[in-house]
């Protein structure tokens, strides 16, 4: 189950809003082992793609710093389809590759209406799971 | 002294769930066989036949290593190597 505050889950929504066409990216950080998302991180996209997204690794390098030296870990990574569903797509799957994360779909292939999935993805095995947003 | 390389979660198997090892070399393509002596099977997470796996990121200090001469970078006693696995994924 992903928990998450209203506030940080419309900043995913508006983030991928705003980048749409092309997939938006990134992270909501939180402290290790709380699996609580705290600290919402929008990432670069470096492929600048609507069916690709990468985060920059230089950018990768410094976030993961941070949480390290903050004692957070990475709980949530999200990413957005902008023309797909909001479900792990093969590629997603396989390049999954932080175990403790709940990976977050958003689609924003329907003007009007966004998709907003979370899924656990842990040795190219797919689970979804509910989304409690809290106010 | 020796060369920190940092592993990421996911490769800590190789290490026997350790955070960090030790290694040497005067290259990283030098300072990975070293690694792989004592970690069997790591050195191939991290390279495809002769080139770094593209969905890797190492860093040598702050700079990633692509930047700097992919396997041939020098390495050097005092110097940190920090793996990431790549963020990625898309609509297919």
């Amino acid at each position: 189950m992903l928990t998450i505050s209203r506030a940080i889950y419309e900043k995913i929504i508006e983030h991928a809003r705003k980048d749409h066409p092309d997939e938006a990216c990134g992270v909501v950080a939180g402290p290790a082992g709380s699996d609580n998302p705290t600290r919402f991180i929008p990432m670069q996209n470096a492929e600048r793609s609507p069916t690709f997204y990468r985060f920059d690794s230089q950018e990768q390098l410094k976030v993961w710093r941070e949480m390290d030296d903050n004692d957070e870990e990475a709980v949530v990574i999200y990413h957005s389809h902008t023309a797909t569903q909001a479900y792990p797509s093969r590629t997603d799957i396989s390049y999954a590759s932080e175990p403790q994360a709940h990976y977050v779909l958003v689609s924003t292939r329907d003007e009007t209406e966004t998709e907003f999935r979370s899924f656990l993805i842990v040795d190219g095995e797919v689970t979804e799971e509910p989304v409690v947003v809290t106010e | 002294m020796a060369i920190e390389v940092r592993i990421p979660t996911i490769l800590r198997s190789y290490t026997g769930g350790a955070k960090a090892v030790e290694g040497s070399g005067a290259t990283l393509d030098d300072l990975l066989n070293n690694l792989d002596a004592a970690h069997g099977g790591l050195r191939e997470r991290l390279v495809d036949g002769e080139k770094l796996r593209r969905f890797v990121n190492v860093y040598l200090n702050d700079e990633d290593v692509r930047f700097l001469g992919g396997l041939e970078t020098p390495v050097k006693d005092g110097d940190t190597v920090t793996v990431l696995p790549a963020v990625a994924g898309g609509a297919r």
